[in-house]
C-alpha cells in the first residue's frame, strides 16, 4: 500500500493530466484547453501514466503544472465537507515520542518558536500506574466549549466536524483559552516570524496559516489535506503509526499504512476520550496504552533536561 | 442621631460650589495626568508590538488586565448601593454621598471599558462585537449590561445634578468664566418648575429600580466569564453572588475613602459629619462580613473535597506560591478592617479611612487572585510550551497601563469635583427645610 505522502501527489498530479488527456479527445488539440493554440510542439517528450494505467507519451510543451488543488474560500472553509464526519484515533501503544508529529504540525503551519499546536505529555495517571506518552491534538470537540464562548463566530464547527479559527474575524479576547480545557490553543502574542513571502499571504482559514499577530492558533485537522484526499501532516509524519484518521460515517480510520473499522477497532481496544466528564465529546479517541510497542523510558531520549518542565 | 448644624441656603450654596484647585490640587492632578500618560505610552508600545510586551503566555492568558477590568466593574456597582438601594430604602443620611458613589460609578464603569479593549490581541476589530457578535457568549452579554449600566449611571447623574446646574448658572458672578458655557449647555433648560420636579422625581425614581438589577448582572456577568469554563476555581455555581458581594464591599470602601479625602480638602465637616462614617462604617462591616461568607463557600467546600485538579489550586493559594498575597488580601481586604469598624472607635474618620483604603487595595489584589492562579493550574501538565509560560508576573507595560487607569478613575473624580458640586447643594438645602419643617 502506499504510504509516502510526495509520491501520492505525483501520482495524483499525473493521473489529472492524463486524465485531462483522454477527456478531452474530441477536439483537434487535445490541450487546447490547456495551452492554447500557440503552443508549438518541442519534441521532447515526457511519459505518462494514463487511468487505463498505459504509459502514454505527451510532448513536453503541452504540459503546464496544474495548481495543486484550487484553495477554498474562508467562507467556503467555514461550511467544510458535506457528509463527513472527521475522527482521529491515537494509539498510545505506539508513541515513543519521537515528537515527529510535532516537528511535522510546525512545520506545516508556521507554528512559532517554543509554542506547539500537538503537544505530547508524559502522563502518570497515579503513583504506582504506569507512564505513558500522550500527544494530544485539537479534539474538534462535538460540544466545542471554545465556540461556545467566541463572542464574534471566529471560532466556528464545521459539518465535518472540524473546528476552526478565522483569524480576520478573532478580536483577541482569548476566552476560548480559558474555556478549552485541553490546553490547545496558543495565542500569537507578538508579530509572527515568518519568511517574508508567507507573512504577506492573506489569512487562510483551511490552512490556519499564516498565524496572525493578536489572534489564536490550533490544530486544526489539516482540512486542505482532507479536502484533497490525504491525511493530516501528524498522522503521516508519525513513524510508528500512532495516529489514525477517517471519516465516521465511512467507519474507517487509517495511519497511511494501516486501515481499519473504527467501530472495532475502538471497541476491540477499549478506546476512550480525554474529559469525558466535562461533556465536550471529543473527536479524538485515544487507544489505552497496553502491550506497548516501547518503553516509556525510550521516549526520554527525546526530552530536553528538566527545564522544560513545570 | 447627631443632628446637622443649620446652615442658611446661602451658606450651604457657597460652601458646596466646586472650588478651584489649590496647591495641593495641582500637585495631585498633575500627578495624575503623568501616571496617565506613561501608561498611554505604554499602551501605544503594546499597540505596536503586540501583547508581546505583556508577560502573559499561553497559560496565563489572561492577567493583570482582566483583574483590573474586575476591580473596575466591582467597584463601580457602588453607584447602585447608595443611590439606588438608599433611595428605595429611604435612608435618610445619603444625600452627601450619593454623588460620590455616582461619579465613582460612572469613572469606574468607564475604564472598565477601556482596559478590556486594552486587553484585545486585535482592538481594531472591536467593531466586530457589533457587526458579528453571537448573543450566546457571555463576553456579549458584558457588552450588552455594562453598556447599559454605563448610560443609566451617566443619566443618574446627570438628572440629580440638574437643579444644581441651575444654581451654578446662578452663581455666575462667583464661579466665574471657566465652565459656564458648559453649564448652560448642559441645563439650560432646566427650570425647576413644579412639572419639571415631577418629571425628575419619577425618573429618578425609575432609574433607580432599573439600576439594581442592571447592577447586578454586570458583575453576575463578569462573573461569568469565569464561571462558565471549567476550571478549578472558577468552576462554581457560587461565583455571581461571591462576586457581587464582593462588589459592595469594595465599593462601599471606596466610597468611604472618597468621603474621607473630600471632607478633608473642601472643608466638608458639616456636611459629611462622624455620624456618616459611622453610619457607612456598619455597613462595611455588615458587607466585609458576608463577602468573607463567600469566601468560606468559595475555598472551604473544594478544599473540604481537594478533587484532584482543585488541589492543586488551593493548595498554591493556601500555602503555595500565592500564599502570601491571598492571605494579604483575606486579612487586609476583609478581617482586618472588620476588627477596626466593628468597634464604635474604628468608625471614626481616621480609622474609616485606614479601614476603606485597606479594604480598596485588599480587593485590587483578590481580583488577581481569583485570575491568575486559575490560569496556572490547567487540567493537563504544563508542557511542551516556553518555560516562562509556566509562571507570570506582570510587565512594567502592563503595570503602566493598569497604574494609568487607576490614575485615569481618580483623574475623572478629580475633574468631576473641580467642575460639579461633590455634594448636591439642591438636595442639601431641601433635606434641612424637610427636617425644619417635620420638627
Amino acid at each position: 500500500m502506499e504510504n509516502n505522502s510526495t509520491s501520492r501527489r505525483k501520482f495524483l498530479t499525473a493521473g489529472i493530466l492524463a486524465g485531462a488527456a483522454v477527456g478531452c479527445s474530441s477536439k483537434k488539440n487535445p490541450f487546447d484547453s490547456y495551452a492554447g493554440d500557440d503552443v508549438k510542439a518541442s519534441g521532447e517528450t515526457v511519459k505518462l501514466l494514463s487511468v487505463d494505467g498505459e504509459i502514454i507519451e505527451v510532448d513536453k510543451a503541452f504540459l503546464k503544472p496544474v495548481p495543486h488543488m484550487p484553495s477554498v474560500s474562508n467562507d467556503e472553509a467555514r461550511k467544510g465537507i458535506a457528509g463527513k464526519k472527521f475522527v482521529m484515533v491515537i494509539d498510545l501503544s505506539r508513541c515513543k515520542n519521537l515528537k515527529k508529529c510535532q516537528s511535522a504540525c510546525n512545520h506545516a503551519h508556521h507554528v512559532q518558536e517554543g509554542q506547539n499546536w500537538i503537544k505530547i505529555y508524559p502522563m502518570q495517571d497515579a503513583e504506582m500506574t504506569a507512564p505513558y506518552w500522550q500527544p494530544t491534538t485539537c479534539m474538534h470537540c462535538d460540544e466545542p466549549p471554545c465556540v461556545k464562548v467566541c463572542p464574534v463566530d471566529a471560532t466556528f464547527k464545521r459539518q465535518d466536524g472540524i473546528v476552526l479559527i478565522d483569524s480576520d474575524r478573532c478580536i483577541g479576547c482569548r476566552f476560548c483559552m480559558a474555556a478549552c480545557p485541553y490546553s490547545t490553543r496558543v495565542f500569537n502574542w507578538g508579530k509572527p516570524d515568518l519568511p517574508e513571502d508567507v507573512a504577506n499571504q492573506d489569512y487562510n482559514a483551511e490552512t490556519s496559516t499564516p498565524p496572525k499577530k493578536g489572534t489564536v492558533s490550533k490544530c486544526d485537522f489539516c482540512p486542505d489535506m482532507t479536502r484533497m484526499g490525504m491525511l493530516p501532516h501528524c498522522v503521516s509524519a508519525c513513524p510508528n503509526g500512532v495516529y489514525f484518521f477517517g471519516d465516521m460515517y465511512e467507519d474507517s480510520v487509517t495511519n497511511g499504512s494501516e486501515t481499519f473499522r473504527f467501530s472495532d477497532l475502538v471497541k476491540d481496544k477499549a478506546g476512550y476520550r480525554l474529559m469525558e466528564d466535562l461533556g465536550t465529546k471529543p473527536s479524538v479517541y485515544y487507544l489505552p496504552p497496553v502491550n506497548r510497542n516501547f518503553k516509556f523510558e525510550d521516549g526520554l531520549t527525546k526530552e530536553e533536561p528538566a527545564e522544560k518542565k513545570s | 442621631m447627631e443632628k446637622l448644624q443649620k446652615f442658611s441656603p446661602e451658606k450651604i450654596t457657597s460652601d458646596l460650589l466646586p472650588q478651584k484647585f489649590g496647591r495641593r490640587g495641582m500637585i495631585w492632578t498633575t500627578i495624575l495626568v503623568v501616571i496617565c500618560c506613561i501608561g498611554a505610552f505604554a499602551y501605544i508600545k503594546q499597540l505596536r508590538e503586540g501583547l508581546v510586551v505583556t508577560n502573559m503566555g499561553d497559560y496565563v492568558s489572561w492577567g493583570i488586565y482582566i483583574s483590573n477590568f474586575v476591580f473596575f466593574v466591582a467597584i463601580s456597582l457602588v453607584g447602585s448601593l447608595i443611590t439606588a438601594i438608599f433611595r428605595l430604602a429611604n435612608v435618610p443620611w445619603r444625600t452627601p454621598l450619593t454623588r460620590i458613589s455616582e461619579i465613582i460609578a460612572v469613572s469606574a464603569i468607564t475604564f472598565a471599558s477601556l482596559i478590556i479593549i486594552v486587553d484585545m490581541g486585535r482592538p481594531e476589530r472591536l467593531v466586530y462585537l457589533f457587526t458579528h457578535g453571537r448573543i450566546q457568549s457571555p463576553i456579549m452579554w458584558d457588552v450588552i449590561v455594562i453598556s447599559t449600566y454605563f448610560c443609566i449611571s451617566l443619566l443618574l447623574l446627570y438628572i440629580t445634578l440638574l437643579p444644581d446646574i441651575k444654581m451654578m448658572i446662578a452663581a455666575k458672578d462667583k464661579l466665574g468664566k471657566p465652565f459656564s458655557k458648559l453649564y448652560r449647555w448642559l441645563g439650560t433648560f432646566w427650570k425647576g418648575t413644579a412639572a419639571q420636579e415631577k418629571i425628575r422625581n419619577k425618573s429618578i425614581t425609575i432609574i433607580c429600580i432599573v439600576t439594581i438589577p442592571v447592577a447586578f448582572c454586570i458583575h453576575t456577568v463578569t462573573s461569568w466569564l469565569f464561571a462558565t469554563t471549567y476550571r478549578p476555581g472558577w468552576d462554581s455555581t457560587n461565583f455571581g453572588a461571591y462576586f457581587v458581594s464582593g462588589a459592595f464591599l469594595v465599593g462601599a470602601g471606596a466610597v468611604v475613602v472618597a468621603m474621607y479625602v473630600f471632607r478633608r480638602v473642601y472643608k466638608l465637616e458639616h456636611y459629611i459629619t462622624e455620624m456618616h462614617f459611622d453610619k457607612m462604617g456598619k455597613i462595611l462591616v455588615m458587607l466585609a462580613l458576608l463577602y468573607l461568607y463567600f469566601n468560606v463557600n468559595e475555598y472551604l467546600v473544594p478544599a473540604f473535597k481537594m478533587r484532584k485538579p482543585e488541589e492543586a489550586h488551593l493548595t498554591g493559594l493556601f500555602a503555595g506560591e500565592f500564599a502570601p498575597l491571598f492571605w494579604f488580601a483575606i486579612l487586609v481586604g476583609m478581617i482586618i478592617p472588620i476588627l477596626i469598624v466593628v468597634f464604635p472607635k474604628g468608625r471614626k474618620p481616621n480609622a474609616m479611612f485606614v479601614a476603606g483604603v485597606m479594604v480598596v487595595v485588599g480587593a485590587w489584589f483578590k481580583r488577581y487572585l481569583i485570575v491568575t492562579p486559575t490560569l496556572l493550574q490547567p487540567f493537563l501538565p504544563k508542557y511542551d510550551a516556553p518555560a516562562r509560560y509556566s509562571h507570570y508576573f506582570p510587565s512594567w507595560e502592563e503595570w503602566a497601563i493598569t497604574a494609568g487607569s487607576l490614575a485615569g478613575v481618580l483623574l475623572i473624580i478629580t475633574f468631576f469635583a473641580r467642575v460639579f458640586p461633590i455634594i448636591s447643594i439642591y438636595k442639601t438645602i431641601t433635606d434641612q427645610n424637610e427636617t425644619e419643617q417635620s420638627s
